[in-house]
Parts: C-alpha cells; sequence; structure tokens
C-alpha cells in the first residue's frame, strides 16, 4: 500500500502548495489593488489612525487633530474658525469623505505622500509616532477676516489676490458652515451633515470658486480693454459715438442706462465707466464683435478652469450670439457668467500691468518636522491686456472711485481704483440683482491687492442693490487689511 | 529508555514543546503591547496554563506512547496556542460588532478539554487496530452525527448551512467528530474489502469496474455526501467525506480507475447539485465575482465576507501589518471562525501565511509518514485516512477564503473558533500518534500477539 500512499502524499503536497501559489498571488500581486480598493474601509480608518498635518494660515494652524481614541478612529479633524476658513480648507469628515484642501492635500496631510517616504521611514524606525506634513496656505488673516465679518449674514463671497505673485490672501463664501460639526460619525454629526446638505441657502457651496454670477457693469472693465487692445480707441478722454436711444443692432429694443440723467451720450470711455453706462459699453462691445470680446474674455481667464489647487469652475463668455446679444454680453448680462475668483483675476491683471498670474492657494507643503518639500513658485497664465492698456485702465478705476460709483471705496492712503456692477438676473430680469464690486488697491511700496465681492439678493427691495453700496465697503475693509491700512 | 531501540526523540518533542508554548505567548504579549501598550494581565496565566497542559500531554506520551512521532504535539499546540492568540485579539477590538462575545476565554476552554480527550485516548486506547472491531458500529454512528442536524431547526446565525446542532447555549458541530469515525469505518471497511475490490473487477472501457456487491456501499456513501450537501448546505463536508473516500480507496485497492470513478462521480454530483441549489449558486457567484456584493445594486444576501478577506490579505501584504495592528475585524463575526485564515493574513502577513501552510502541511506529511511506516492495513488506511482529511479541510477552508475556490464554510482545523472543531482534531492527532507509537515501537510485534 506504500506506492499509493506516497501518490496521496503528492497529491497532499500539490493541495498545500496550491493554497501557497493562490495566497501569493492575493497578497503579493494583487495586494496593492485590494488595499486600495475603494471598499476597502481600512483606508477610511488609516486616515485618521494618526494625528493629521494641519493646514496653516499665517504661520498659525487653522485645523488640530484630536485624540478621541475611538474604536475604530483614533483621532478627529477639528477646525478653528471653521466657518471662516472652510472655503479653503473644506472638510475631512470619518463619515462623509472630505473636500478641497483636506482632499487634495490628503497625501501630504495624511503623510501617505511618496515625498514623506523617507520621513515616515526614519520615524518608524526611531519608533516615533507617524505624523501628516503640513500644509502652508497664501491666505491673509486679516484680510479672510474681514471679507467675513463684511459679507456678515449676507449670502455672497469674497476673493482677494496679491495681483504681483497671484496668490489668494482671502477666500470668502457665506453663508458658511463649521466642518467640526460632522467631522465624526456620531448620530450629530449625521444629522449635521443631512441638515447643512438640505439647507436652501446652500452653506456648502464655495461661491468663490464653484458659483458663477453674470458679472453685471464689472464685466465692462472687459470691454474697455478689448476696446484698447484693438486700437478702437487711444485715450481714456476718446469720445465714443453714442446716441442718446441706444437700440440693441436688428432689434427695436432700446438698451437703457440706469438712470435718463446720466451723461451718457456721445460720453467718453473714462465718462462711461464713471457712470457705468451701458450704452457706451454695450455698443463697444457689439461693434467689435463677439470673437474679439470673446478673445480678450479668454485672456482674462474666462472658459478655462482654474485650479488653485481647488478647481474654479469655468466663468464663461459665449462663443455664438448674435449682435444684440454680444452687446448684452459686453456689458455682463445676457449669457455671460464669471466667478468672484475670475473678476478678481480681471482687477489683478489690471493692476500688474496686464500681466495674469496663475491664482495659488498653497504656498508651501512640508513634512512634520517642518522640512519643506514644495513651494510654490509664481507662474504667468497671460499678459491679458498690454502694459499701457492696464494703465489706461487703472486711470479709469481710479476714476471710478475719485468721481464715480465706488467713492464708497476710498481709501486715504492708497491708490485705489474699482468697478460696480448691478448685475439683472432670473426670469425677465425679475430676481433681486446682484451686487459686484471689483477693485485694486495699492500703497507706495508698490505692494497691491486685487478684489472681488460679490453679495447674492443682499437687499429685499431693488432699489436697495448697488454694487457700490453694498459690496464696495466690504471690498474696502479687505483691501484695508490686506495692506495694514 | 530503550536501549535496544530508534531513539525515541521525546526529548526533542520536549524542547519543540517549549517553542510552541513559547511563541504563542510572545504573541500574545505582542498584541498587548500594540493594542494596550502593555504586557497582558493574563500572559502569566495564559503561558502557564499552555505550558502545564503540554507538558500534561508530553509527560502522557512518555508514559504511554514512547515512540510516536515528536513532532505532532508540538505542532498541533502552536497552532491551537497561535489561534487562541488571535481569538483573544479579535476579542479586544470588539464591541465593534454585533454578535461578538469574549471567546478567547471559551476556546482556551475547548483546547484544555481538547488536550484532556487528547490524553483520554493515548491512556485508554491501547492499540489503535482495537477500532476494527467497531467498523460498522461506527458507520451507525458518523451518519447518525451527519444526519442529525437536519433534524433540528436551524437558526439565523448558520448562514444557510445546517451543520450544528444546538441544545440551548450549546451547539456542536457533529460533522467534525463524523470525520474521525467515518475514517474508522473506511478503513476497517477497505482493509476487508481490498482484495475484492481490486481483484474481483471487470474489465469496462479500459477501467475496472468492481462488482455490484462491493460497488454497492460506495454508491451509497456517494447519495449520502450528496444528501448532506442537499438537505443541510454542507458543501464542504460532503466534498471532505467523499474526497476522503476516494483516497481511502485508492490507497486500498491501489487502482488508479478508481481515482477517475471518483472524479467522474464528484464531478456528476456537483453539476446537479450546482445546477439546483440556490445556496450553492450563491456560493459559486460570490467565488467567481467577490467584489459584486459592494455594487450599488447587489443582488439580496450577497455576502461580502469573500471581499472583506481579500481586502484583509491585499492590506496585510507581503510583511502583515502586525499583530494587532489590523483590521481584520471587519471580516465579520467569521474573522475568528471560517475567516481567521484571512486574520492571520492581514497581521503575519504572506509570509505569516507561508509558515502556518507549512505547519499544516507538516502535520499531514507527519501523518502519511505514519501511515508508510505503519505495520498493520488498518493502521495504514486509518493513517491516510486521518491526513488526508486533515489536509482536505485545510485546502477546503483557507482555499475559500483566498477565493481558490468557492467557500464551503469549514473550520480551520486547531485555529478557527470552535469547541467540536478543537475537541475533534485533537482527538484526531492522538489517533495518528497511536499510530506512530506503534509503527515506530522497536521489535516486531505481530496483531495476533496483541492482547485484542
Amino acid at each position: 500500500m506504500n506506492k499509493p500512499i506516497r501518490r496521496v502524499s503528492i497529491f497532499c503536497l500539490v493541495l498545500i502548495l496550491a493554497l501557497m501559489a493562490r495566497t501569493n498571488w492575493v497578497q503579493g500581486v494583487q495586494a496593492t489593488s485590494l488595499a486600495d480598493n475603494t471598499h476597502n474601509d481600512r483606508n477610511k480608518y488609516d486616515r485618521y489612525a494618526y494625528p493629521r498635518g494641519n493646514i496653516m494660515v499665517g504661520g498659525t494652524p487653522v485645523t488640530s487633530s484630536d485624540f478621541v481614541n475611538g474604536l475604530r478612529y483614533k483621532y478627529k479633524r477639528s477646525w478653528k474658525d471653521g466657518a471662516l476658513y472652510a472655503p479653503v480648507t473644506g472638510y475631512s469628515s470619518q463619515s462623509f469623505g472630505s473636500s478641497q484642501l483636506e482632499s487634495l492635500e490628503d497625501g501630504v496631510l495624511a503623510g501617505t505622500d511618496d515625498r514623506l517616504f523617507f520621513r515616515n521611514t526614519l520615524d518608524m524606525l526611531t519608533g516615533k509616532q507617524k505624523q501628516g506634513g503640513d500644509v502652508t496656505t497664501t491666505i491673509n488673516a486679516k484680510a479672510q477676516k474681514a471679507a467675513f465679518d463684511g459679507l456678515g449674514a449676507k449670502k455672497g463671497a469674497a476673493v482677494a489676490i496679491d495681483p504681483r505673485t497671484g496668490a489668494i490672501l482671502a477666500l470668502v463664501s457665506t453663508p458658511s458652515y463649521d466642518p467640526s460639526t460632522f467631522a465624526g460619525g456620531g448620530a450629530e454629526d449625521t444629522k449635521a451633515w443631512t441638515d447643512l446638505n438640505a439647507d436652501a441657502n446652500k452653506p456648502m457651496l464655495n461661491r468663490a470658486l464653484r458659483e458663477t454670477y453674470p458679472p453685471g457693469s464689472t464685466f465692462k472693465l472687459v470691454t474697455a480693454s478689448a476696446a484698447f487692445e484693438n486700437n478702437v480707441f487711444h485715450s481714456i478722454d476718446d469720445p465714443t459715438d453714442t446716441p442718446d436711444h441706444y437700440i440693441l443692432p436688428n432689434t427695436t429694443t432700446e438698451l437703457k442706462n440706469e438712470s435718463a440723467n446720466e451723461p451718457c451720450a456721445g460720453a467718453t470711455l473714462k465718462v462711461g465707466m464713471d457712470y457705468s453706462c451701458n450704452t457706451v459699453y454695450g455698443k463697444i462691445g457689439a461693434d467689435l464683435g463677439r470673437d474679439k470680446m470673446r478673445e480678450q474674455a479668454e485672456k482674462f481667464g474666462f472658459n478655462t478652469t482654474v485650479d488653485t489647487p481647488i478647481r474654479a469652475v469655468q466663468s464663461f463668455y459665449p462663443k455664438t450670439s448674435s449682435a444684440d446679444g454680444t452687446a448684452l454680453d459686453s456689458i455682463g448680462q445676457h449669457d455671460t457668467r464669471a466667478t468672484p475668483l475670475q473678476m478678481a483675476m480681471v482687477a489683478a491683471a489690471i493692476c500688474n500691468n496686464g500681466s495674469l498670474m496663475q491664482p495659488y492657494l498653497v504656498d508651501e507643503e512640508s513634512s512634520a518636522s517642518l522640512t519643506t518639500i514644495s513651494k510654490h513658485s509664481p507662474k504667468q497664465l497671460s499678459q491679458a491686456i498690454s502694459p499701457a492698456t492696464a494703465q489706461k485702465l487703472q486711470d479709469m478705476m481710479v476714476s471710478v472711485v475719485d468721481n464715480g460709483t465706488g467713492t464708497n471705496a476710498k481709501i486715504p492712503g492708497l491708490t485705489v481704483g474699482g468697478k460696480t456692477g448691478t448685475a439683472q438676473h432670473g426670469e425677465d430680469n425679475n430676481g433681486l440683482p446682484f451686487a459686484w464690486f471689483v477693485s485694486y488697491a495699492k500703497d507706495a511700496n508698490n505692494n497691491a491687492v486685487a478684489v472681488a465681492v460679490v453679495v447674492e439678493d443682499g437687499s429685499n427691495n431693488r432699489d436697495g442693490i448697488s454694487g457700490g453700496r453694498l459690496a464696495a465697503p466690504i471690498a474696502k475693509a479687505v483691501m484695508q487689511a490686506a495692506l495694514s491700512k | 529508555m530503550t536501549p535496544q531501540g530508534a531513539p525515541n526523540r521525546r526529548n526533542t518533542e520536549l524542547a519543540l514543546l517549549a517553542f510552541a508554548v513559547l511563541l504563542p505567548v510572545l504573541a500574545y504579549a505582542n498584541v498587548g503591547l500594540a493594542i494596550d501598550g502593555s504586557l497582558p494581565a493574563g500572559m502569566l496565566g495564559y503561558g502557564l496554563g499552555m505550558g502545564a497542559l503540554a507538558l500534561i500531554a508530553h509527560l502522557v506520551m512518555r508514559r504511554w506512547a514512547p515512540y510516536a512521532d515528536p513532532l505532532l504535539l508540538p505542532l498541533a499546540t502552536l497552532l491551537n496556542g497561535l489561534g487562541v492568540v488571535m481569538i483573544w485579539r479579535l476579542d479586544k477590538a470588539g464591541g465593534l460588532l454585533k454578535g461578538n462575545y469574549p471567546a478567547a476565554a471559551n476556546q482556551l476552554m475547548w483546547s484544555g478539554l481538547g488536550i484532556a480527550f487528547f490524553i483520554v485516548v493515548m491512556v485508554f486506547l491501547k492499540d489503535h487496530r482495537v477500532l476494527q472491531r467497531y467498523t460498522y458500529i461506527s458507520m451507525a454512528v458518523a451518519l447518525v452525527l451527519l444526519a442529525a442536524p437536519a433534524f433540528f431547526p436551524a437558526r439565523k446565525g448558520d448562514f444557510g448551512a445546517k451543520i450544528w446542532i444546538h441544545l440551548g447555549s450549546f451547539s456542536i458541530q457533529p460533522g467534525e467528530f463524523a470525520k474521525i469515525i467515518l475514517t474508522v469505518f473506511f478503513a476497517g471497511y477497505l482493509m476487508v474489502k481490498r482484495d475484492a475490490l481490486a481483484l474481483a473487477s471487470r474489465r469496462f472501457m479500459g477501467l475496472y469496474l468492481p462488482r455490484g456487491r462491493d460497488l454497492g456501499p460506495i454508491i451509497a456513501i456517494w447519495l449520502v455526501s450528496l444528501l448532506i450537501l442537499v438537505f443541510e448546505n454542507d458543501l464542504g463536508s460532503s466534498f471532505l467525506f467523499f474526497g476522503l473516500f476516494v483516497v481511502m480507496l485508492y490507497v486500498a485497492t491501489e487502482r488508479t480507475s478508481w481515482i477517475i470513478f471518483g472524479l467522474v462521480m464528484s464531478i456528476g454530483g456537483a453539476t446537479v447539485v450546482g445546477a439546483t441549489s440556490s445556496h450553492v449558486k450563491v456560493r459559486i457567484d460570490a467565488w467567481l465575482d467577490p467584489m459584486a456584493a459592494f455594487a450599488p445594486n447587489h443582488a439580496d444576501g450577497a455576502s461580502d465576507q469573500i471581499g472583506q478577506a481579500l481586502f484583509a490579505l491585499g492590506s496585510g501584504g507581503v510583511t502583515g501589518s502586525g499583530l494587532g495592528q489590523g483590521r481584520s475585524y471587519l471580516i465579520g463575526f467569521a474573522a475568528k471562525s471560517d475567516f481567521i485564515i484571512g486574520s492571520f493574513g492581514e497581521e503575519l502577513g504572506l509570509t505569516g501565511l507561508m509558515a502556518i501552510f507549512m505547519l499544516y502541511g507538516l502535520i499531514v506529511q507527519r501523518g502519511l509518514r505514519t501511515a508508510i511506516a505503519a505495520r498493520d492495513p488498518f493502521g495504514k488506511l486509518f493513517a491516510v485516512g486521518l491526513s488526508s482529511a486533515l489536509a482536505l479541510q485545510v485546502f477546503v477552508v483557507a482555499g475559500g477564503v483566498t477565493g481558490l475556490i468557492p467557500l464551503t464554510g469549514m473550520t480551520m482545523p486547531f485555529m478557527a473558533q470552535g469547541g467540536s472543531s478543537v475537541v475533534a482534531n485533537w482527538a484526531l492527532i492522538a489517533l495518528l500518534l497511536k499510530i506512530s507509537d506503534s509503527a515506530r515501537r522497536p521489535g516486531l510485534e505481530p496483531a495476533t500477539a496483541q492482547e485484542t
């Protein structure tokens, strides 16, 4: 019987070898894809198994990782001034995933980034607790606070940019939310999450980057740029060929100004900007035609997505419009739509002699021991307009603040330029208009800031809404804070 | 002790046993340090308890089975000890899952009982050949045991397979004992019938087919195994018993045609059952696409266990997460029973699993070596049966957990949580040791000289 027993031995050996081969396949070859599978909850728990790195604003962390010693999660994320910084940090919740910088910089914050490998290995060998790296933002705490307080209970957004580098100094969206309320996995967290998602005011919407509004009269800056760039006008005091009653091309519809008393007929570009004449800039746009208008808008960043790294949705300038549509597009109505970031970019490019810098939020990434692993270097997105055109636009914007609709933004000791906007929207323009203010400020040392503010439905009645009254004071406060005036 | 014979290797066994006790104690300390940052309070008691049990077993062997194989006891002790540590480790993660309860203490108690049973076999079974006398009684007992669960109501936690007998809060899995008892029957029956089966057959299409009266019991066993499969939804046991029978038949008759015959029958049976039983179909679907349970609109009742086990194995990778540092409790309630191999795979990694499979492989190898060395045909058949049953069971369980074959829901010998399994497998080791003791005993002792 020994011969068959030997064969049975071989059979049993084959069984064991088959198990070994299979295990090698699963744990060797397939291991990574199984470990990284989205349904493998280990990844979720690992993220909170050790302290997460922090998001820094002006040298101070605005986040922290609290040791909660839960059964599955050891740490829980919390935010200081959560509502203030939510549009920047986003959330990182045990139950509901993560967003914005918490999500985009997860590799660094969770310490899983390949660039941290050496550090992690060293920590493992020295027995130090694993810890995520830090992400330093470009946010200026004072400017951020000024924008947030200025918007207050109103719905809206504000973006401030350093025109010379593209560094985003303030990024505010109101109403906001506190990510700490749903960072955990308890019943309260679920309730907070459900309530926030059901809130009609959409507090979790990042209005500064993810919402587009009709830019209204602030878009006249783009139209004026196109006019100078295409050599239709050479000086801001050139008179325009604007009739008293401007009828939209190929229609019988009259384009009206805000009030009939304004000196818009035949006005110069500067006066047209001071009084925000629709007829002046509607006609300029229609005369230039949609393609030239679109080219100029695209140089400012329209029709492209911008990653700050938080992705901003595309601002839109239409590719196809009839002539009457182009007239309306040119004054920021009709199909033109812009994010607050986009309008801040327009102001920044004008302020920075026409050079549009890539807006960015993350200045530096570092390991837990503060070794820098990446540092942002400013990058030009485009030369949106020539320096000469930029100078003319600056003169017009300063004039708006000195003599026109933007006087509320005046700051002693600073050169301030701005443009108001009151954008119609809704069915037959029945919705309460959006109040815009787009501006920049420079001090004697050439420090500068560009700001865009939008306030949605900021008043109960139509007459109470204007960019100059609602949005300009907020922009002013942000500029003062950013330049410490 | 026996100056004239071969070395009996009892001292080797003692040294190996010390290692087999020390290793789980260190693993226990490791888990405590990883989870609580301190040595577990029960470490000393656990170490002393395990050590004492192993020592008693060893002393019993010195007295009642001095020539037995020196490897089997340490191997079983090591696997049993590691299993208890893993169960304790998963208890520590308890409270996360419903239906979890402190199982390590239970398992330790059952291990003690298993070793007690081992000692009883050692002391009271003078010679394994005694068991020959119970050939037909064994068959009856085994069939009763196998059929019993079908007459008891299934419980919610049984998940389809009716392989438990519940008596109050106490439940036993009779299949584990039937495995050994049935081997007694097979060995006894085949030893008597082997000549008839091997020689009195007709050649048909190149195969030797036996006479009807010799074939009868085989067909009967085949049908019974299929009936168990159908009524109790127990794929594992039917595969195990049928495979066991074919292997023993082949060894007894030395005819390859039995293997072919057995293969044809099992494929036929599996096809029929696979096509008709919804339970089996679910298992096969889960094997073919383990991730289907995670799809947003997956079929009702699709279990994510295989997927979870694969995640555990994948996350463990080559070196594992370290004892106490994995999250194998995500596999669910079965993390410490059917799926304990998945838990080990995560925390000890591929490296650890290879070692564990080697340990099982060694037990099987020592068992088969005993079969070759055994001097009587009954002992040979019995040892082959016990060893290959263990090999088949390990293959079926670990193969199911790692996704090699469809999952059948059996327990990993020695490691998995479960009293019946631990006690039965300790008995199995005791029987193998008894056979090896008589096989390695110096000086021929013919069967007729036995006092039986």
